[in-house]
């Protein structure tokens, strides 16, 4: 017993988590002792104890669970484990619940994780939509309300759309450049753990007295800095989500820079690798933004500063500009993975090249750029100077370009290919129809008066759904079928994936389509009750939602029996051309059993004898190997 | 079929289906009434931008449909592959200029639409609207009363005259959203925010708070009511004698709810 309390894991985390809690306690104590505090009761504050609580418990988790071992033998000058790659690969299903330093159980557990929290916001959103079936007060009160949305999108946002695109990309990325692993393996294991640390700070603030963080995910500040002890729940829950997505995106830049195979140059990588190399660019310069937004909101709270208190020399709109600055890159950060998925998807399902492939490329870094320069479209009606609102609803039609290119590209990949409709084509295809609607929506929102009248209303809802759902989660369901061989060694039931593909993209449609006519017509978002004439098109969209959510069960059901016994899947059964497709399934557990060699593009479908990577020969097997014509090493 | 006449088939479909679509978009009843010049302005921008996205979604989706029907894989193409064609510079050209002209096309149209509905007039009347937790009034300046300020917590004004809206907030942020107008702006504490409208068509239309403010966001509306000028001064008239007659007790302006705001208006009016 004595042995695990002392070694990495849960039982370790534990008394450690009741460490941080009596730090707390101390801490506290100690300084309101010391600041003229005279009665004992008023020593003893819960808020106190529970905002420094929220920070001390979650990174002692992350001691005991083991994420800082190494540092900490290197840092006390005793004997370090080196990177032996003793922690690699899940023997047991146990081994996902450890620190893991494997970029493939890594990605797994990332992936698991995010479909969790997934399920969660699917959840809170069933719930949202049995209260707004009808106008007035049904099921739940004007608070628990607020805090249902907030915490739907907050955990939609942080711990599914943004992390499950760096589980997916943990998995594959080091694979399709021919690398072992990521960069930094040990970085990696701790930037997955904070993830569950973020999920369980936003979920438990439901039980944090006053109730859920209920001002939205946006928590614009007054609001944010007056509201009950739940906001802080967020505004820490989003510092450990932020930190798990900088070290990834790090993590993700120096393995793309520095660890391509020989021979892969930048313009043979794939385009997911591009797009997440993209991705980590944002990531990178952006996230720090939210940090600082919600440690000023932390401070403002906390301490009494004045960051955001209009009376006391507080900048109100300053709040909004920061977080944008952030969060509108944010919805780049989770789409440009997605863009990855599909051009992997279209091309090999369509068993011809990327069309335009380095125009491709372009337009992923002419969206980073541009992605910083639009900030302030969400405030067009913000109050701010007016001038603003010129330049930004220029470069906001603007960065639509590069957004046309990559859909004109696809469309064009399609043309005269040999097309296979299975399900991750499917997913693909309904992507390309739906994004495009949300696209189209928010060029609609560029145009400054058309925005006054709609902004903040369901249209929104309608258009950030489209980009989110439509877009961002077609994408993930496509990837996850497109890979679910690689990662499990097993097929998917095609049938029950098609079921899938079409209930969701029905349903989806009805549930999110007549928002658009909600909004236009005047209903606001972030309401728990609405005016009676808005109710017929309220309850549909409900049933709707209703269906929308069941058929996520297809899902859930077809994943877990084929992953406990579905059919064994072969080595490369889309017959793709990337490194990825190379490699027994699940791949060996250092990768590559030999360095491969790039030597061509990775979509040259239908070029006669075409191969982008070659395996060099080994001692054991002579004769050279072709990456397509390779047998797969089981 | 051949090729070349199912290609044709596909295109009169898709010529049909934007021809529907925009149809449809007439059909529709998309907005609430108008009941400002402003709306008739953003409603024609709405409609001018939905015919011009109704051909390029048509575009995206005829594509697809097309390549599913013409392209997919048929029994022993298992494994065909497609032609090796990797691009095609005229084309990535055509598709980079021609929605960049497009949309800058359309972001012009949407900045002359700005200006005339932003424009000053030759002549307007002011109103103050002030939001607090959960509930809005109106002030009414001596400029527009001809007499001590009047507050209200319904929102009256007169048909056809540009009123200039400046709005304060007592606590937190709020949105300021008349749909029958197609206006709004955010409430912000600390500072003015202002925008005009100009009302042209009787009636009584909502007002709603459109940005969350807390517990009773969603109950948080009102209405303005749009009336004659005669009527409107008349209003005017009537308010300023209840005003006068019990000072800080005026009938209309409890209905509020909100004690503070009849304490202004009572402590004004004096």
């Amino acid at each position: 017993m004595a042995a695990k309390l002392r070694a990495p894991g849960f039982y370790r985390a534990g008394w450690m988590m009741a460490l941080g809690v009596a730090f707390a306690f101390f801490l506290t104590w100690v300084i309101r002792a010391s600041t003229g505090h005279s009665t004992f009761r008023h020593y003893i504050s819960g808020e106190a104890i529970t905002t420094v609580s929220i920070l001390a418990v979650p990174l002692l988790f992350l001691v005991g669970i083991g994420g800082f071992d190494y540092w900490f033998y290197w840092a006390m000058g005793r004997p370090t484990r080196p990177e032996d790659h003793s922690g690699h690969g899940a023997r047991t299903w146990k081994d996902y619940f450890r620190i893991n330093t494997d970029h493939k159980v890594i990605g797994i557990q990332y992936t698991v994780t995010s479909f969790f929290f997934l399920l969660v916001g699917g959840l809170i959103a069933m719930l949202m939509r049995a209260e707004l079936a009808q106008p007035g007060a049904q099921f739940v009160d004007a608070n628990t309300f607020n805090g249902l949305f907030s915490v739907h999108a907050s955990l939609l946002i942080f711990l599914f759309v943004i992390p499950v695109f760096a589980g997916l990309a943990n998995f594959v990325l080091p694979l399709m450049i021919g690398a072992p692993d990521m960069a930094f393996p040990r970085l990696n294991a701790l930037s997955y753990w904070l993830l569950p640390v973020a999920g369980a700070l936003m979920l438990g603030s439901f039980f944090a007295p006053g109730g859920a963080f209920a001002d939205g995910w946006t928590a614009y500040a007054p609001l944010s800095t007056n509201a009950p002890i739940g906001q802080d729940f967020f505004s820490v829950g989003v510092q450990f989500a932020g930190a798990s997505s900088i070290m990834t995106a790090l993590n993700f830049l120096v393995t793309i820079i520095t660890m391509r195979a020989p021979g892969m140059s930048f313009f043979r990588m794939p385009l997911l690798v591009w797009a997440n190399f993209a991705t980590s660019l944002l990531v990178v310069i952006a996230t720090p933004f939210i940090a600082a937004s919600q440690f000023f909101v932390l401070l403002d709270r906390g301490l009494g500063f004045n960051f955001f208190k209009a009376g006391n020399g507080g900048d109100v709109l300053m709040y909004q500009h920061v977080f944008w600055f952030y969060s509108h890159p944010a919805v780049y950060i989770m789409m440009l993975p997605g863009f990855g998925i599909i051009s992997e998807i279209i091309a090999v399902k369509s068993r011809k090249p990327i069309f335009g492939y380095r125009m491709m490329a372009f337009s992923l870094l002419a969206i980073v750029v541009l992605g910083f320069t639009v900030w302030a479209h969400h405030m067009f009606t913000s109050g701010m100077a007016a001038w603003i609102r010129i330049p930004m609803a220029i470069t906001t039609a603007i960065i639509a370009v590069p957004t046309g290119i990559k859909v004109f590209s696809w469309l064009a990949t399609l043309w005269r290919g040999v097309l296979r409709l299975d399900t991750p084509m499917l997913f693909a295809l309904g992507f390309l129809t739906t994004f495009t609607l949300g696209g189209i929506s928010g060029v609609m929102l560029a145009m400054v008066p058309f925005d006054i009248h709609v902004s903040s209303s369901y249209f929104i809802v309608a258009h950030i759904h489209y980009v989110l759902f439509g877009g961002s989660l077609m994408t993930i369901f496509g990837g996850v079928y497109y890979w679910f061989p690689k990662m499990t060694g097993r097929m998917f039931d095609e049938r029950l994936g098609k079921m899938h593909f079409w209930s969701t993209f029905v349903l989806f449609n009805l549930t999110f389509g007549p928002m658009h006519i909600l909004g236009l017509q005047g209903m606001p978002r972030r309401v728990a009750d609405y005016a009676s004439r808005f109710a017929d098109m309220n309850l549909f969209i409900s049933i709707a939602s209703f269906g929308l959510g069941l058929s996520t069960l297809i899902f859930l059901y077809n994943i877990v029996t084929s992953w406990r016994g579905g059919p064994v899947s072969v080595a490369n059964p889309w017959r793709g051309m990337t490194l990825e497709w190379q490699v027994s399934s699940p791949p060996p557990i250092f990768n590559f059993d030999r360095v491969p060699t790039v030597v061509g593009g990775p979509y040259e479908y239908g070029v006669p004898g075409a191969v982008h990577g070659i395996f060099a020969p080994t001692p054991a097997a002579a004769g050279v190997g072709s990456g397509l014509a390779r047998a797969p090493s089981e | 079929m051949s090729r070349r006449r199912s290609l044709t088939l596909a295109v009169v479909l898709a010529l049909l289906a934007i021809g529907i679509g925009i149809a449809l978009s007439y059909a529709i009843h998309w907005f609430p009434a108008q009941a400002a010049t402003q709306a008739r302005n953003t409603d024609r921008l709405y409609h001018v931008l939905v015919i011009a996205c109704i051909p390029i979604f048509v575009l995206v989706t005829a594509v697809i449909l097309y390549s599913v029907w013409q392209f997919h894989m048929r029994p022993g193409e298992e494994l065909k592959d497609g032609p090796p064609i990797h691009g095609n510079t005229r084309l990535e050209v055509l598709w980079t200029a021609f929605p960049a002209a497009l949309l800058l096309g359309m972001i012009a149209y949407s900045f002359v639409v700005l200006h005339d509905n932003e424009k000053k007039p030759a002549r307007e009347i002011h109103v103050g609207v002030t939001a607090q937790q959960f509930a809005w009034s109106f002030q009414y300046p001596p400029a527009v009363t001809g007499g001590a300020p009047v507050e209200s917590d319904q929102l009256y004004l007169p048909k056809g005259e540009s009123v200039q809206f400046r709005l304060h907030s007592k606590d937190v942020i709020h949105a300021f959203w008349i749909p029958a107008f197609r206006l709004q702006e955010d409430v912000v504490p600390g500072i003015t925010v202002q925008y005009r409208a100009t009302p042209d068509r009787l009636g009584t239309y909502p007002i709603v708070c459109n940005l969350l403010c807390g517990i009773g966001h969603s109950l948080m509306r009102s209405a303005v009511h749009v009336i004659p000028p005669a009527q409107f001064q008349a209003w005017i008239q009537s308010r300023l004698r209840a005003a006068g007659q019990g000072a800080g007790a005026s009938p209309s302006a409890t209905v509020a709810g909100a004690p503070s705001s009849t304490s202004t208006a009572g402590a004004a009016s004096k």
